[in-house]
């Protein structure tokens, strides 16, 4: 390890009673944008939330049936893998857990994200239930702005937010592991930002 | 494929200094040795500081020369409020090490195999990868067509004003400049921000199917990307790359 001679940093009581994970810093009020592509601007009419079994269709929701979902309010931090983490974010949506127990999918193991403009990740389907995940459509109180991956994204707060895809359009369960989009392009496979999982081989 | 080549352990490397330069008044260019094998233009490294009570640090710098280059080159904007910016600027300095570890990111790259035409629109220092990808389309001696419109504030903003002049002179390189807060008399580029209007008449048009590449600040990025996709560009050949998370 290579100490870097007059080098303070600012933020070592920052870690706000353990929550901020290696290599991280809180970005505070902020919420940066990240994403590879321009925002795509789907019109809510021709919006919908589909779950595919392999790559059949089993379940799908219209706008204003996915808005007559339950929907969880949540409350969490979340970690980008550029290193910034938001304490505290609020949002509100439907549980994967509803969304997937609304078909038959025994084999299913693993789960895609899929999103406007081709985006996809990949999640073990431990990862995607048991109340770790959650498609939103609401942020701090009001609609998801397009920016931030509105209508709707999906929330997976315990994975580098690279995961949280924007724009989400449906799941696909499967019987193998799929590596999406930032996965196939050198980003770690799970990306638990506790074990600091940033990249490949990490 | 792309992806496929870095598909391997990202270690920490230790790279020293070889020189610390202000660029312009907000910018710094750091030239560090390292044996980091090739990277392609467009990708970044993450740089790591260590505090002698063993805090660290991590920020993401995308690196601003070409593989074919002696040395890894950084062009760090100095961040007032920033924790890491104001060390690799005020701090650092030639001769000291520093660690990092990469090349990361396999999407936001061009390299000549790529071929043509490109269009890059940068904002102030968005304008970093742009570097490695102009070095590395003369030293790979490409005839791909790369065009770049720059956004700067000012003409003392303008990052690596003297290659970009050079560049310009070379076959199939085109450097086009705007600068939006203040141009000096008998300035020949463009004035202003970067709109639509100005994208329709400075970017290659959408009918020559351009690989686009954009980076700068998330407003700027949003704003371009948008205009683009408005103008015929198909969203999946707009690639972009923000700053300032």
């Amino acid at each position: 390890m290579v100490i870097s001679r007059g080098f303070l940093g600012r933020r070592r009581d920052g870690d706000r009673g353990g929550r901020l994970p290696p290599g991280q810093y809180d970005v505070g009020d902020r919420f940066p944008v990240l994403s590879a592509g321009p925002t795509p601007h789907t019109p809510l009419e021709r919006w919908d939330f589909t779950v595919e079994i392999g790559r059949q269709p089993a379940a799908r929701w219209s706008w204003d049936e996915f808005q007559a979902l339950p929907h969880e309010e949540i409350s969490v931090d979340i970690h980008c893998v550029t290193k910034w983490s938001k304490f505290d974010t609020r949002w509100s949506g439907v549980s994967l857990d509803a969304l997937i127990e609304a078909v038959s999918a025994p084999m299913a193991a693993f789960v895609v994200g899929f999103s406007d403009g081709g985006y996809t990740t990949n999640l073990p389907l431990a990862d995607a239930t048991g109340g770790k995940a959650w498609i939103v459509d609401r942020y701090d109180g009001g609609p998801l702005d397009p920016e931030h991956g509105g209508p709707a994204r999906l929330l997976v707060p315990h994975l580098y937010f690279w995961k949280s895809a924007k724009w989400v359009r449906g799941l696909r369960l499967l019987d193998h592991d799929e590596p999406g989009f930032w996965e196939t392009l050198g980003y770690h496979n799970r990306g638990d930002p506790w074990l600091e999982q940033r990249y490949s081989g990490d | 494929m792309v992806g496929a080549a870095i598909q391997r352990r990202l270690t920490w490397q230790v790279a020293q200094v070889s020189a610390h330069v202000r660029d312009t008044p907000r910018c710094w260019r750091i030239s560090l040795d390292v044996e980091l094998g090739a990277w392609l233009p467009g990708q970044h490294i993450d740089v790591r500081l260590t505090a002698s009570d063993g805090y660290q640090a991590q920020r993401s710098y995308s690196i601003a020369s070409a593989p074919e280059e002696r040395t890894l080159d950084l062009v760090v904007e100095r961040l007032d409020d920033g924790e890491v910016s104001p060390y690799l600027t005020d701090e650092l300095r030639a001769g000291d090490a520093i660690e990092l570890r990469g090349p990361i990111g396999g999407y936001f790259v061009w390299q000549a195999g790529l071929g043509g035409p490109v269009q890059l629109i940068a904002g102030g220092s968005g304008v970093a990868p742009f570097l490695a990808m102009l070095e590395h389309h003369q030293a790979a001696g490409s005839d791909a067509r790369l065009s770049l419109l720059y956004s700067a504030r000012a003409e003392d903003d303008i990052i690596a004003r003297e290659r970009l002049d050079e560049h310009a002179q070379r076959a199939g390189v085109e450097i086009d400049i705007t600068l939006t807060r203040e141009a000096p008399d008998g300035w020949k580029g463009r004035i202003g921000r970067v709109d639509a209007a100005m994208l329709a008449e400075a970017v290659i048009p959408a009918s020559e199917q351009p690989q686009v590449f954009v980076c700068g600040p998330t407003a700027f990025v949003e704003g371009v990307a948008e205009a683009l996709v408005a103008q015929g560009h198909a969203p999946a050949v707009v690639k972009t790359e923000r700053f300032g998370g």
